[in-house]
This record gives C-alpha cells, structure tokens and sequence, in this order.
C-alpha cells in the first residue's frame, strides 16, 4: 500500500522552529553577519571577511582579559569543588538538621545576581561596610576599589559564597544515593574514613560532580553582573572579565563588528573546553563499559 | 574460634525506652554454639536485623553483654570482631576489579602483598572467581557480586562468623539454589559460625542446624526445623512455619478434653483445669482427618498436585486440613478427628505442659 503524502506534521513544528528562530538562531546569525562587515553608520555595511577575527585574535586586550578569564575559573574551580564536596560530606544525614542545611544552602542560589552583587558591594565598602570597615578597623590593608588583590578576593568570595552551594547541593543527592549497606560493608572490612570517601562515596558522585564542574565552569567562565556592579572591571582592568570586556567594547565603543567577531570567539572557547571537561571526566567510564 | 554469647541483650531504637514497644528487640539470652549453622526466621520488623547487628557490632545494644568466648567485645567497634556481614544487597567497590575487592579487608589491616595475594588467590579458587579476578565487579551479575561480597568475609583468617542478611533476595531463583548449596559447602570447609537472616520459612529450614524465629522483638523457638514443625512453641511458630500454617483455635480445656462450641476434642495430655482465658488449641492440617459426621463442612478444596488442602469451617472457625493426592475429599458435611497426640494446647500463645 502507497502511503499517503501528508505535510500536516509540519504545523506541528512550526512552534518550536519559530520559537528556537527567533530566541537563538536568528540573534546568532545576526552576530555572524556583523563579525563579518564593517559600518560606519547610515546602514551601510562592507565586507572585510576575516579581519576582525584576526584583529581580535592578535589584540593584547582580549589576552588580558582572557588570562584573567581563565585565571578565575580555575581558582573558582579549585576553591568551590572541593569546599563543596567537603561541606556535603559533614552535612547531617536525616532529621531536622538536614532539612535546616539544606535551606541554608539554597539561601544564596535564590537570590539574584545583582542583587548578590550589591550586597557584597556595600558589605565590602571600607566606610559603611561590616566587612570592610572590620577589617579596616583591625588594621587590614583592604579596599577592592584600590587594589587589585583586594577587588579579587571580593570577587571571588562572593562568587563562594553564591555557589558553593550548589556543588554542596549536588554532591548530597549523590551521597544521599549511597544505601548504609556499603558503610556497614565498609566498617567491616576495617576501612579508614579515606578509604570510605575513595572507593564509595567518590565513585557515587562522580556524575554529578561531573555536572557541578561543568555549570560552575560555564557560569564562572561566563560571570558578568557581580563584577560589574562590585568593581565595574576595575580598578584599572584588574576584574574586567572577558564578558565585561566584551559589553564594553560592544555598548560602550559601539564596535560592532570586533564584537561580533569576540563574541563568537568566546562562545567558541566555553564549547571548546566543555567538550574538553566532559571528555576527560567520562573517559573513564566509556573505557568501563566498552 | 569461640561461641557468641549474647547476655540479656535488648536494643531500644529511642534514646529513653519507658514501655515495652519502645524495643525493638527484647530481652534475648542466647549462646551461638561455634560452628554452627543457625537461620534466624521472622517476618518484617521483628528485629531480625538489629540482632544481626548487634552480633557483628554497628549497633550497640541499649542492655546487656556481648560475649566472644570470655571475651567482652559488647563495646568494640565492627573492625576489630571477627566477624563478616554479607547483605541483602551486594556490597562491591565498583572501581575496583574484583581482586582489588576481595584485598580490600586485608590491605585495611595493613598485610603484606605477598600474604595477601596468597590468601586472595586460595578464596578465589574456593568461590570459583579464578578466572575472574582482573574482570572490573561492577560489571557483574547479582550473584557474582554477592560471591564477592562473601568472599571479602572468607578471605579474613581471623573471621570465625559471618552473618547473612537476607543475602538471596536479589537473586534469581535459580541461582539461589547454586548459591545456598555453595554456602552449604563452604560452611562444611570452613567450619565457621552462620548466622542467617531470612524471611522465607524454605530457606530457613533446609539451610540451618538451627532455627530461631522471632516476633515482635522477641525469640520466640529455637530448635531444629523438626521441632518447629512438631512442637511450637508459639502460636506464631506454627502459624509461620508450614504451608497452610498451624489452625489455632479458642478453647476451653480441661482434663483431657478441649470444648470448643458444642465439640469435644480428645487431648493426650491430662492439663488440669486451665479454664478458657487465652487457651488456644492448635493442630497442624496434616495431622487432621476428615471422617463421616457433621462436624464442619467444606468450602473449597485446593489441589496442589501432590496433596489437597481443604478449607473447613469448623464451630465458626476457618480450619485447613491436609489430604494425601489419592485421598476422596467428601463435600458438604464431614466429621473431625483430631490426632490426639498432635493437638497442643497455648495459654497466651505459649506451649503449655500437661500436669504430669
């Protein structure tokens, strides 16, 4: 029997095709098409091809900014991975005390970005400040609008204090998987407490550790609100992470196409080492099952 | 190689016990002789499990002793018994090859590899994973994993028990009999106390020397699969050990005779007058006749192939009896006869003695 042509499926699709259209495809192609031309208003566009890929590529701005980039996801990797982990480890199992962590450590992941960022804003200030005019009061060289060290250290405990919660969160679903048995099993075979977090509680939140890395990596790589209300990039260029560099050279330049061409880079570089990151964290467990 | 002593244990999950039903386990005076094969027989949170517990250390018990030989051991930690406990559900370190497993116990108490591979490559042979020790265990099937998980136990010298809880459960039923036979096997060897935590009544009988069923926290028989099926000496020991269990009826018995409703019933023992508060009489369905008379009558016949059971009302009461294949099941109206011999007599639940 000949099967009938029928197109109606496509009605169907429509709503997701216009929707993807309009929220992601057209925005990127739009970008596609500027990293590709020069303006110099009146509408008017030239080809220049790959110029501005070079032109950013070669800019000892976007190095910088990368650099710091790259600086400060890795120490954000390097701080809150394991604080997680240690955190979720000492969380009580059951009862009251439980349910009270776990809403202390969802307190930080609701609340808005510049709003986290405004807190520690005024939380740091060295006049008004609890923390800053405390530390100022000790005798602590510290002012984050002055020093770069100092802006650094804001940034990235703020950016702790936001998420670490997070990797906490994750990290006790995967150990919360564990059944007592292995414990009990554990304890019979003489296991150091070492022992217990290497060869069962590790093993069980590999995955989602896998999953907190990759988020934390993506956001931190991508961080923009709580640096730009706290320290708006500075002082100087010390924070000014590749996003801030970016809306700089987009909003307040106007550069369009240099910023079309930074922006596919940078899209380009977080896909590049998610990929690298997912890669190297499930080789183990492809060669297992192959 | 010792026996387990466990004196006036009892165990209360609630940090301050006042009644009874705080315990999950009550008081429980009871050697395990060394060497032997015991099922501990019970059905769901009777305190089957705190009781293994307590024997190989992750719980303290709220009351009491527990003796290794003369040793107290009530406060030591699980480490440093000698014990092994193989659960309900395999226990593996799954990073770990299946060698890597079964060195794990002994690496923990710091032997040398030479000594460790020696020992590793002994069980190995014994639980037939010779060929497997490089294999990853994760990868391997219930049974496999629950060989392994027994197998961390064996390869420990120092271990002269080992406990089982409910360790067939996640089985396939065919391989739980290869797997009850190899215990079977490897008990013989090696000689070792078992302890063995069941719910399925098959299991526990074909398994253990010795049984102990418990209920609501409490031993309530322990003896030889012959004595719980003859003389229980619980009401719930003959409700839970045979298939139909044991038919309990109200009584009132005096002397020699057992009255329920208008019924006489024959007893062999002479009990004095022990009136009608908690008595009970029980007869197990295979020691019961179906004779002419008007009795009881039938309400179904169930053929089981081998025998039939016969569903009785009897003075109100739905009894069971237990007919041989070949054996004509009247219909309607039938008499009783009671094997006078095998009718026993519970005040509140327990075995009652006659006077002499």
């Amino acid at each position: 029997m000949q099967k009938k042509q029928n197109q109606k499926a496509w009605f169907l699709v429509l709503p997701v095709f216009l929707l993807v259209s309009f929220s992601a495809v057209i925005p990127l192609m739009t970008v596609v098409n500027y990293s590709v031309q020069d303006s110099f208003g009146n509408n008017e566009f030239y080809w220049v091809g790959t110029e501005w890929f070079i032109e950013i590529l070669n800019s000892d701005r976007f190095h910088a900014a990368l650099g710091r980039q790259l600086l400060f996801s890795g120490i954000i990797l390097a701080v809150e991975i394991p604080l997680g982990i240690w955190i979720a480890l000492r969380m009580p199992k059951k009862g009251w005390g439980a349910s009270l962590c776990l809403v202390l450590m969802a307190l930080p992941l609701l609340i808005p970005w510049n709003v986290v960022g405004t807190i520690w804003q005024i939380f740091a200030r060295e006049d008004i400040g609890l923390l800053g005019h405390t530390l100022a009061a000790i005798g602590v060289d510290y002012n984050y609008t002055q020093s770069a060290v100092s802006a650094w250290i804001t940034v990235i405990v703020m950016d702790v204090w936001h998420w670490t919660s997070l990797v906490v969160l994750l990290c006790y679903a995967g150990l919360s998987s564990i059944p007592d048995a292995f414990y009990q099993a554990a304890k019979i075979d003489g296991a150091s407490k070492w022992a217990v977090f290497r060869y069962i509680q590790f093993p069980k939140m590999k995955r989602v550790l896998l999953i907190a890395v990759l988020l934390r990596f993506m956001d931190s790589f991508m961080i923009y609100t709580e640096p730009f209300v706290v320290t708006g990039g500075g002082p100087g260029n010390a924070t000014t992470f590749l996003s801030i560099d970016l809306v700089k050279m987009a909003i307040g330049q106007f550069d369009l196409g240099p910023a079309a061409a930074f922006s596919l880079v940078y899209f380009l570089i977080v896909l590049l080492l998610s990929w690298i990151f997912y890669t190297v964290m499930t080789a183990h467990d492809e060669e297992k099952s192959s | 190689m010792a026996e387990i002593h466990l004196k006036n244990i009892a165990h209360s999950y609630t940090a301050t016990p006042t009644t009874p039903e705080d315990y999950a386990l009550k008081a429980l005076d009871h050697v395990w002789e060394d060497g032997g094969a015991y099922a501990l027989l019970g059905p769901s949170g009777c305190g089957k499990t705190t009781l293994l517990n307590i024997i190989s250390g992750l719980l303290t018990p709220s009351k009491g002793q527990v003796l290794f030989g003369d040793e107290d051991v009530t406060t030591r930690d699980t480490a440093h018994r000698n014990i092994a406990q193989v659960f309900q559900f395999p226990v593996i370190y799954d990073t770990m090859t299946v060698r890597g497993n079964l060195e794990f116990p002994l690496k923990n108490r710091g032997l040398n590899q030479t000594a460790i591979d020696a020992r590793v490559e002994e069980i190995a042979a014994m639980l037939g994973l010779t060929e497997r020790l490089q294999e990853r265990a994760s990868n391997l099937s219930a049974d496999a994993k629950q060989i392994i998980s027994l197998g961390r136990g064996l390869v420990r010298s120092d271990v002269n028990a080992i406990l089982f809880d409910e360790p067939l459960t996640v089985i396939d039923p065919h391989k739980k009999w290869e797997l009850r036979s190899k215990l079977k096997e490897l008990h013989r060897q090696f000689g070792f106390t078992m302890v063995y935590v069941t719910h399925d009544q098959t299991e526990a009988l074909t398994f253990a020397d010795k049984v102990v069923v418990m209920y609501e926290g409490e031993v309530v028989q322990i003896g030889t699969p012959e004595e719980l099926f003859e003389t229980p000496a619980h009401t719930f020991v003959g409700y839970f050990i045979g298939s139909p269990g044991m038919n309990i009826l109200r009584a009132t018995v005096e002397g020699r005779t057992a009255t329920i409703g208008k019924s006489k019933i024959p007893l062999s023992i002479d009990y004095g007058i022990l009136g009608s508060s908690g008595i009970e009489i029980g007869i197990r369905p295979e020691f019961l006749k179906l004779t002419e008379g008007d009795m009881a009558t039938v309400n179904a016949v169930e053929d089981l192939g081998r025998h039939k059971i016969v569903r009785l009302t009897f003075e109100g009461h739905n009894i069971a009896a237990l007919l041989p294949e070949c054996e004509n099941v009247p219909t309607g109206s039938v008499g009783l006869a009671f094997d006078p011999a095998r009718t026993l007599v519970y005040a509140d639940s327990h075995l009652t003695k006659g006077a002499n």
